[in-house]
């Protein structure tokens, strides 16, 4: 690839300059007040009658309670979903019309695969620091089990000719053109338009490019159920979660599972793949049902209505990929989006103290610490002088990640930032400087939106 | 749970084959609503004294239609027996047999309220004879009521006199709707403490107030009728029964606070929550309770210590970081929920009798503890109320149960609630260590 020039990097790269945020003028900041999930379900599970509308609701009705927001007037309320039946064009304010916020609070939807709860916050964030709004709920919600099902294209054209049609004859004649074949459903899958891979084939290449072994993948969903069982247990989770329709924690999570357990799993990617296969039902996320909420404010307001400041929304970064020719992997945009951020901010790696990247697969989450980790990616990919930088695994996803909680989709942005913010509160300051957490969450489409956290 | 049998027995054919056939004929009971007159009906002050007399002036004040002497055929909305000057037995037969002309002219959920002092033994042997004596007559006198109509009595330790204010809070609290389903029961004020407030219908204005156990039933119930009387709620509940805490957090306009009471920390967690969020914390409702019924014979370790770690030791240890901190010192008040089975027993409920016991034991000893902050602690001790729970009694116990107190009917949620409201009142400062049944006289037991 290095026919592009001068730049080897790739595209001609119009990102703002590191260092360039200092010198935008003095902003004032976003707080993480707090947030509210419902528990993650299992597609098929507790929320199989529940929409999107019900579930976000019920987000934003748990979120109300624990903040005194009743008949409150937020500023703006963004969420989505990935998985939208059209009737539900304005998912977010219906939902809000009806919780027991203030009827006049405005919403909008918002959607970036995967990446749309982590957006919805940078947006609101950004919203709140240039002071156009003072109060925001960011979210964000999923149901596989609720998934649209679209007709065929080819019933949908005879009935949008089909209504056109005036006269009986012109409607017996569009009606002909009816076959068997179009009356099958076109159910959503995770598969990219544009390669026909589904997102675990695609994961299951740069897995095997990446060398990750079923050991190391083992390991981290192994931890995940471990970590997230233990944050259970300890009550971590008693001012992030409201239960919902009998669910108290995720049913996904595994807190039993065990190394052994987890290697006699059969692999479910990569099958054709000429290396062993090494992605498993266990190293991988199932779909899941769910929806979270954020509660963002300016200090101000957050003072006013005597609610707690968490952390700072400090700075975000979208990235994509040409995943579509091969020359980067489907899910490896946070790889680039990282080094540009941490770059913009003046910050390495060392000054993480916590990382959440989200675990579309173990696969994932281990191949982008490799890429960091490796030489001539550094070089030829990020334009550095070697490796980015390699990480403290004891400071990766330490409350449990996506792989034992589960991933609605949207959903997923809303339960990392609200946990990251309750940690980086807890911990206060690091080294006499505010503790800082960086999220990277991958997105279908060669996305990646990753942002990061300071403590309050 | 509706009473259906109330239904069926309060019109038509129903009245009719229940009255002849004796059967019980419980009433709709007046249960207090926001604008509602606190008595309907004029009020038969009888009694000679000055305290009589002080009192009447008070009732006449609030507007009150007072009758100091009976008017015959007129219906009355209550008869206040001032007894406050007995000095011997025999004292009791004037004004008691001067009210007894009255009871026929007694109007639907009419009051009977004694005023009294406490038979004290310092009194001497004829007086605190004539003063305990008022126990078994208002208590029989209780029995004898029909139609709603409800027999309590105010008891005036020393300090306390006819127009304190918490005897007024007390005489106000049995005249109203809010007592509909306490009945043949005793408050004792123990000091001249408390005030009236300045808006009868929004007596918790500006007080914080945490509800445990807030998620449902009796708990829910609470936290509407403090938020209804005008306090502003912090509702707690366990963890897994958040949502059902969500919904009565925004029903109240509250916060909601998942929290298991039976944590070391429970106490300063909820300390912590009201000061951050609210800024101050005035009252404390220790509601939450479990059962785990279990003849004592077959009665299990796990059983019978999460009764005793939930119903009791974590009141205690809560209460106990509330006497040490310094944002509890402004009259705060703390009204635990005990039950009757603490007091008469219940069959298969030995740890959460003992539980329940143990709730009157800790509010008794803690009543002078808090006093040194001008605050009060007291219990109030439900009967058989229509909940979630008591629905699941079989049909025929549960239709007995329910009919075996003199109101003939089960209370309501609320009903717990609005005592509880009251003993959470500056009103009711001078009423502490004190347990309020709300049983409807219930007839076995105590």
């Amino acid at each position: 690839m290095p026919d592009h020039g001068t730049s080897a990097t790739g595209p001609k790269d119009t990102a703002p300059a590191a260092g360039s945020a200092a010198a935008l003028p003095q902003l004032r900041k976003a707080v993480v007040v707090g947030g509210n999930r419902i528990p993650f379900a299992r597609t098929g599970g507790a929320y199989t009658k529940s929409s999107n509308q019900d579930m976000l609701t019920a987000a934003l009705d748990g979120l109300i309670a624990r903040f005194g927001l009743q008949d409150e007037r937020i500023g703006e309320v963004a969420a989505g979903a990935v998985l939208k039946h059209s009737r539900d064009f304005n998912l977010t304010r219906e939902a809000v019309l009806g919780s027991a916020l203030a009827a006049e609070t405005p919403a909008y939807d918002l959607q970036q695969a995967c990446a749309t709860g982590l957006e919805t916050v940078l947006g609101l964030a950004n919203k709140i620091k240039l002071g156009q709004i003072d109060s925001a709920i960011a979210g964000g919600v999923d149901s596989a089990s609720d998934a649209p099902i679209a007709v065929s294209e080819g019933l949908r054209e005879v009935l949008l000719d089909l209504n056109r049609a005036k006269t009986l004859p012109q409607r017996l004649q569009v009606l002909s053109r009816l076959r068997p074949k179009d009356l099958a459903p076109d159910a959503p899958n995770t598969g990219e338009p544009r390669t026909g891979l589904s997102m675990g084939e695609h994961q299951a290449l740069t897995t095997a490019q990446w060398k990750i072994t079923r050991e190391a993948q083992d390991e981290l969903a192994f931890k995940s159920h471990h970590n997230l069982a233990a944050a259970y247990d300890a009550g971590f989770f008693d001012d992030l979660l409201t239960p919902y329709r009998g669910l108290t924690r995720d049913s996904n999570l595994r807190a039993e599972t065990s190394l052994e357990k987890l290697a006699t799993l059969k692999p479910v990617f990569g099958k054709s793949l000429g290396t062993a296969a090494t992605m498993t039902a266990g190293n991988s996320t199932p779909l899941t049902d769910g929806a979270s909420t954020v509660l963002l404010a300016s200090e101000e307001w957050a003072d006013s209505h005597d609610l707690p400041k968490l952390a700072t929304v400090v700075d975000g970064e979208a990235a994509a990929v040409d995943f579509v020719h091969g020359k980067d992997g489907l899910l490896m945009a946070p790889a680039f989006a990282v080094p540009r951020l941490l770059a913009r901010n003046g910050l390495s790696l060392e000054d993480i103290d916590f990382f959440e990247i989200h675990e579309a697969f173990a696969g994932t989450v281990l191949s982008t610490l490799a890429a960091w980790e490796d030489d001539e990616f550094g070089r030829t990919r990020l334009g550095l002088d070697g490796a980015f930088g390699s990480i403290d695994k004891s400071k990766l996803n330490v409350n449990g990640s996506s792989l034992a909680a589960g991933h609605p989709f949207a959903a997923t942005g809303g339960r990392i930032v609200a946990s990251l913010a309750k940690m980086l509160h807890a911990k206060g300051q690091v080294d006499g400087r505010p503790a800082r957490g960086l999220i990277s969450i991958c997105a279908a489409g060669g996305q990646g939106v990753v942002a990061i956290l300071e403590a309050l | 749970m509706t009473d259906t049998y109330i239904q069926w027995v309060s019109k038509g054919l129903g009245k009719d084959i229940a009255k002849r056939l004796g059967l019980p004929q419980p009433v709709v009971l007046r249960r207090h609503k926001p604008g509602q007159p606190l008595v309907e009906g004029p009020v038969l002050v009888q009694g000679a004294g000055s305290g009589a007399d002080e009192l009447a002036s008070t009732l006449l004040s609030w507007h009150l239609d007072v009758r100091r002497h009976a008017v015959p055929k007129e219906k009355l909305g209550a008869i206040i027996l001032v007894l406050d000057e007995l000095t011997t037995p025999e004292d009791l037969e004037k004004p008691v047999l001067a009210a007894a002309a009255s009871l026929r002219d007694l109007a639907r959920n009419a009051r009977v309220i004694t005023v009294s002092r406490a038979a004290a033994a310092a009194a001497g042997p004829a007086v605190a004879a004539a003063r305990q004596g008022v126990d078994g007559l208002l208590r029989s006198l209780a029995k004898e009521l029909r139609a709603g109509a409800t027999g309590n009595g105010i008891v005036l330790a020393d300090g306390a006199t006819t127009t304190s204010p918490s005897t007024l809070g007390a005489l106000r609290f049995f005249l109203s709707g809010r007592s509909a389903f306490v009945d043949g029961q005793f408050l004792t004020v123990t000091a001249d403490a408390g005030r009236l407030p300045a808006d009868a219908e929004k007596p918790l204005a500006g007080k914080v107030a945490v509800v445990t156990g807030a998620a449902r039933g009796i708990g829910a119930a609470i936290a509407r009728t403090l938020y209804r009387d005008g306090a502003t709620l912090i509702v707690v509940d366990i963890p897994a029964a958040g949502d059902h805490l969500a919904t009565v957090a925004n029903e109240v306009h509250g916060t909601a606070l998942q929290l298991d009471i039976s944590r070391e920390d429970a106490g300063q967690r909820i300390i912590d929550h009201a000061i951050e969020r609210h800024g101050r914390l005035d009252i404390v409702i220790h509601n939450a309770g479990i059962t785990r019924d279990k003849l004592l014979a077959n009665m299990d370790r796990g059983r019978w210590n999460s009764v005793i770690a939930v119903n009791i030791a974590a009141q205690l240890r809560i209460n106990e970081a509330l006497l040490a901190s310094e944002h509890f010192r402004s009259s705060p008040r703390i009204v635990s929920v005990a039950s009757t089975s603490g007091i008469a027993g219940n069959r298969g409920q030995t740890n959460y009798a003992a539980s329940k016991g143990g709730v009157m034991g800790m509010v008794r000893a803690t009543a002078p503890l808090i006093a040194a902050h001008g605050g009060s602690i007291n219990a109030v001790a439900p009967g058989f109320i229509e909940t979630e729970m008591t629905a699941r009694i079989p049909f025929a116990t549960r239709e007995v149960a329910r009919r075996l107190n003199s109101l003939q009917q089960g209370g309501r949620p609320g009903d717990v609630a609005e005592a509880i409201a009251f003993l959470a009142s500056d009103a009711a400062g001078g009423i502490s260590g004190e347990v309020l049944r709300v049983c409807g006289q219930n007839l076995v037991g105590a």
